[in-house]
Formats: C-alpha cells, sequence, structure tokens
C-alpha cells in the first residue's frame, strides 16, 4: 500500500506547486500592479472601434453544431497520434480496431453530410 | 505481424448485429430521407428479431469473452431476449403516432436501436468499464429520444432534466468505480469479489460499492433518485415513454443483480440493508405520490416507481429465488406496461392526444373492448388475481419471506393495498362516469396488435405458467451457482 502510494507522490507535488502558482498569480497583483481605471479600460474590448453592444448576446445555434462537429474529428486526431506512434505494438487487431473505428465515424460523417449539417444556409 | 488475438466474438454476436445493422440504418434513412420512417421502422424490429435469435442459440452456459470484460449466460439471455422485446415493442407502436404527430423522422428507430445495443451491453458487462460503456450508449441515446419532439418546450426541457440528472448519476456511479478500482486494483466483477472477501471488506470498496448503487438506483428511478422520473414521462413523447417504462429499466436492473451478485457476493450484508431501503421508499412512495396526479402518463411514471421497489424486493432478498422472483417480476411488468401503454396511445381526439384521466370518463359506453382491457391492466398492475400481476408480486414477497425480510414484505404488500387505490380509480372514472367526449376510433392496427397479445397474456398467465417460470429459474440458478465458466480469449 505504501509503495502504491508513493508512486503518486509527484502526482500531490505537482498538485500543490500548480496551486501555489495559481494562487500566487491571483494574488500579487492585488499588491503589486498599479490600478489606474478609466473609461477606456473598464468597457468590453472591441477590435478597432467603440464597444457598441452588450457582450452577453445571442448567438446563432448553428456555432454549436459546428463546434460539436469539429470536436469529433479532433478527438479522432487525438487518437490516431498515439496509435500511429504504437503500430509496431499493437499489430494487426490495433490496426483493425483503429480502421472499425474510422469506419465509425465515416459513417457518422456521412450522414451529417446528407443531413446538411454541413452547410450553412 | 499476423492476425493474431482477435478475440472470440461469439458471445457478442447479438450486439455486433444491433451495431452493424443499425449504422447500415442510419446510411439508408440518411439516403432515402425523411420518408423513411416506417422502412426503417420495420428493419429496427427485423434487426430486434435477428438479434434475439442470435440471443437465443447462445449456449447454455456461462461464457466469457474479451478476456472477462463480457460474460453471456442464461440470465444475460433471458434479459437480453426481455429487452429486445420491449425495444421492439416500442418501434411498433410509435410509428403511427410519430406519423401522426409529424415526427415521422427516421432517427427515432436509429436511436432505439443504438439504446438498445447499450442495454445489450449492460446486461452482459463483467468488468466496471464494460458497465460504464454501455451504461452511456443507453443514456445518450434516451437523452435525444426524450426530447424527439424538438418544437415542444415540455419534450425538449424533458431531455434536458434527463441529461442534466442523468450525467450527475453517471458522475456518482464513475466516483465508485475508481473508489473500487483504487481499492481493489481491478475491474473485473470476480477479481473484486475476490479483493472485497480476502481479508474483510476495505472501506473504500464499500464506500465505491454505495455510490455504484446510488448510480444505478438512479436509472431504475428508484426512490430517493425518482425526481426526474414523472418530468420526464410527461414531457416525452407518449410512445417514448412507453419504451422508458419498461427496456431501460429492465436493463438497470439487470444490471443492478449483476453488479451485486457478480462483485459483491460477499458484502450482501452491507448492501442488503441500502437495497431493502430503496425498495421500501419507492413501493410507499409510488403508492402515495400517485394519488395525486391527474395526468396519466405522471401517473405511470409514478406507478412505474413503485414497481421497480417492488422488483427490488426480489434483489433485496439476496437469493436465487429472489432473482428468479426479479426476472418473472420484469417479464410480466414488461408486457403489462406495453398494454396499458397502447390504451393511453387510444387517447386521441380530434385535437390531439389527452394526457387527463378525466378524459376517460365514461369510456365503458363509448368503447367497452378498450375499456375492459385498459381495466384489466388496471387490475393486473394492481396485482388482483387470477391476473398476471399477481404472480408476479406473489414470487417476489415469497422469496422476501423465505429471506426472513417479513417488515420489507408487510411494507409491500401494504403499499400494494393502497396503489390500488389509484389504479381502481381509473377503472370507476371509465366505468361509472359520466361520458366525456368520445376518443377518435381507428386505433392503428400495430397498436391494436399489441394491445391484443399483451392483454392475452395478462388475462391467462394463469393458465399456464411453467414455462416462463422455468426460464426464470435456470437464468437466477447460473448467476448465483458460481457455475464454472468457460473462458474465452
Amino acid at each position: 500500500m505504501e509503495d502504491l502510494l508513493l508512486e503518486y507522490l509527484p502526482i500531490i507535488i505537482f498538485m500543490g506547486i500548480s496551486g501555489i502558482i495559481g494562487l500566487v498569480l491571483l494574488v500579487i497583483p492585488y499588491f503589486a500592479a498599479p490600478s489606474k481605471p478609466d473609461a477606456a479600460k473598464l468597457s468590453a474590448y472591441e477590435c478597432g472601434f467603440n464597444a457598441f453592444d452588450d457582450a452577453r448576446m445571442k448567438f446563432d445555434v448553428r456555432f454549436y453544431l459546428v463546434a460539436i462537429l469539429f470536436i469529433i474529428f479532433d478527438l479522432e486526431v487525438a487518437f490516431l497520434f498515439p496509435w500511429a506512434v504504437s503500430l509496431g505494438d499493437v499489430g494487426m487487431l490495433g490496426f483493425w480496431s483503429m480502421m472499425v473505428f474510422l469506419g465509425v465515424l465515416t459513417i457518422g460523417f456521412t450522414y451529417e453530410w446528407k443531413k446538411g449539417a454541413l452547410e450553412w444556409e | 505481424m499476423e492476425i493474431a488475438n482477435l478475440p472470440d466474438l461469439g458471445p457478442i454476436a447479438s450486439e455486433l448485429t444491433l451495431a452493424i445493422g443499425g449504422m447500415a440504418l442510419l446510411l439508408l434513412g440518411a439516403f432515402r430521407g425523411d420518408g423513411a420512417l416506417r422502412l426503417v421502422g420495420y428493419g429496427a424490429v427485423l434487426l430486434f428479431g435477428l438479434a434475439a435469435v442470435l440471443v437465443i442459440g447462445q449456449p447454455n452456459e456461462t461464457v466469457l469473452g474479451f478476456h472477462g470484460a463480457i460474460i453471456m449466460d442464461p440470465f444475460a439471455k433471458f434479459m437480453k431476449v426481455l429487452i429486445l422485446i420491449g425495444s421492439a415493442v416500442a418501434v411498433i407502436m410509435s410509428l403511427n403516432y410519430l406519423e401522426q404527430e409529424k415526427l415521422d423522422r427516421f432517427e427515432y428507430p436509429v436511436l432505439i436501436v443504438f439504446a438498445t445495443l447499450g442495454m445489450l451491453m449492460m446486461v452482459s458487462a463483467n468488468d466496471l468499464l464494460a458497465l460504464y460503456m454501455g451504461l452511456e450508449l443507453q443514456s445518450l441515446a434516451l437523452y435525444v429520444v426524450a426530447s424527439f419532439n424538438r418544437d415542444s418546450l415540455r419534450s425538449t426541457e424533458s431531455g434536458l432534466k434527463y441529461f442534466v440528472l442523468g450525467a450527475l448519476a453517471s458522475g456518482m456511479l464513475l466516483y465508485g468505480s475508481s473508489l473500487v478500482y483504487g481499492f481493489s486494483g481491478t475491474t473485473n466483477f470476480p477479481s473484486i469479489a475476490e479483493a472485497a472477501t480476502g481479508h474483510g471488506m476495505p472501506l473504500g470498496i464499500l464506500f465505491g460499492m454505495v455510490f455504484i448503487l446510488a448510480g444505478l438506483a438512479f436509472k431504475v428511478s428508484a426512490v430517493p433518485f425518482h425526481m426526474w422520473t414523472p418530468d420526464v414521462y410527461e414531457g416525452a413523447p407518449t410512445p417514448v415513454t412507453a419504451f422508458f417504462a419498461a427496456a431501460p429499466k429492465i436493463a438497470a436492473i439487470a444490471l443492478f443483480i449483476r453488479v451485486m451478485m457478480g462483485a459483491f457476493p460477499e458484502a450482501v450484508a452491507q448492501w442488503q440493508q441500502v437495497v431493502v431501503f430503496i425498495s421500501i421508499a419507492s413501493m410507499v412512495l409510488g403508492a402515495f405520490a400517485a394519488i395525486g396526479q391527474r395526468n396519466i402518463k405522471r401517473l405511470m411514471a409514478y406507478s412505474s416507481i413503485g414497481h421497480m421497489g417492488f422488483a427490488l424486493v426480489g434483489l433485496a432478498s439476496g437469493t436465487a429465488q429472489g432473482i428468479q422472483g426479479v426476472l418473472i417480476y420484469l417479464s410480466i411488468y414488461l408486457v403489462m406496461n406495453a398494454g396499458v401503454f397502447c390504451c393511453i396511445l387510444a387517447m386521441r381526439r380530434a385535437e390531439g392526444m389527452v394526457e387527463n384521466i378525466d378524459e376517460l370518463a365514461g369510456l365503458s359506453k363509448e368503447r367497452p373492448v378498450l375499456a375492459f382491457v385498459f381495466a384489466m391492466f388496471m387490475f393486473s398492475l394492481a396485482g388482483i388475481p387470477p391476473l398476471a400481476g399477481f404472480f408476479a408480486k406473489f414470487y417476489v414477497f415469497v422469496a422476501a419471506i423465505d429471506a426472513d425480510l417479513y417488515a420489507l414484505s408487510v411494507i409491500g404488500v401494504l403499499s400494494s393495498v393502497v396503489g390500488a387505490f389509484y389504479y381502481l380509480r381509473i377503472v370507476k372514472i371509465m366505468f361509472f362516469d359520466e361520458p366525456a367526449e368520445p376518443f377518435e376510433v381507428p386505433l392503428a392496427r400495430e397498436v391494436s396488435i399489441v394491445l391484443t397479445l399483451s392483454s392475452l397474456f395478462t388475462i391467462f398467465f394463469f393458465v399456464h405458467p411453467s414455462t416462463l417460470i422455468s426460464l426464470a429459474t435456470t437464468a437466477a440458478a447460473s448467476l448465483s451457482s458460481g457455475a464454472v465458466a468457460v473462458v474465452g480469449h
């Protein structure tokens, strides 16, 4: 049990360090940073012109759709990299497992294409 | 490199069929467009039939697959056939409704196929990861079908509620799984069982077990994790509610039994008290909370909470006899539930579906046969002999008494008496109240077929109950006897 817990020691240390760094960066500005607010600094940021609307507005649900479709293929790439690197070790079973996975994704892609999810209008 | 170590796909033949078939149906629908609902729907029913044949063809012994992550035994066979029947009936009942409500999109049967695939994996899970995979595949598909009527506020609300609370329950289940894994060093059920018996049960495993129990209790909508049920049942389209009340509940109870008997068989004393509590709480709440309901779907939601409580009575006994009782209970509940929802689908006027129970007033004058059948289902749900529902309750309570759970049995029988009140009130409204406006007459052909079959089963079950009982006995025995497993790859 001791050995098992010791294996996790670096994780605890890392969590501690990241927590401390985060807190320090949050707290230091209160004391160290100069604070001279003016109207331009406090307004919402718009590139090139004055802000003319509230930042919290409704926007088109299609952005979400595109984002969701993107995430699927983003994850696919995240799986493909380790698979490509270890292809020699995982053998034919690993190869065909990934092919099946890609096949399933392709079917999903065909579906969304036929449904017109990729067209903006 | 050679084609080596290919796992034995025999034990998951039915799951593979559903997976490949489901994707084929998805493509078929995508290329045929929205008019393909009936085609895809009948294709899905065909798939369920094929999968059921493959399940029945499995050997009558315990077979492990995928390094012990998947288990196929008579218990799994029994549950899978029940689930496949439930899903097929749900699709058949939906087609006409979806067309009438202008919801005829082909995704519906495809989603039911994927949900069913997840349920079959849940039933066969012998490993915490396989459990979670199946559970999530099932749940994600169900969240979508709950809000299938996406232009209706109540339907989308029900889907969202189901999703948020379901995600919370999944989180609890995962937290429990990680605790169990952390303290036992394995995710495999038999290995967890060994780790939990060796030198007493570590506290961490106990905690993990309780968290897993909480997650599973949510999925069977047992009190105190039942809050989502009435809202989801009321908001979802009626055939979806019919589906929710049957197949997913059966799969979740199967998983409940599998985890408790498979991973924690030596901790009966620990989980028994939890199961006894949620069982009593579900039965009592199901009986009392339904009294005030005027909406038939909310009423059925509380009724299903109560029925899950009765089913858990069998599990609480922790014996093979109890498991047998649960299996019989679920089979009969599946049929009664399909029948009741066929009757609810008949509650339609020219302006659309009506859901208030007062709309049933005087149904016996307008539609004597429908009213009679509806009344039979109500008597059966209340557990009045000689209808099927009586036998369902009988077997679980006998098991509970044999396991010396007297308090549980007495409270169960008493709450079933209280529950009889609201079932019988519906009968009273149909037979003794002044007639309301009549319903639209033609009931869709496939719905009346389901209605006829389920009412015949419910009324004439007592003539020949032995087939179902012997099947349930075999299935229950395979689970608790610790039969020698045939280990595949």
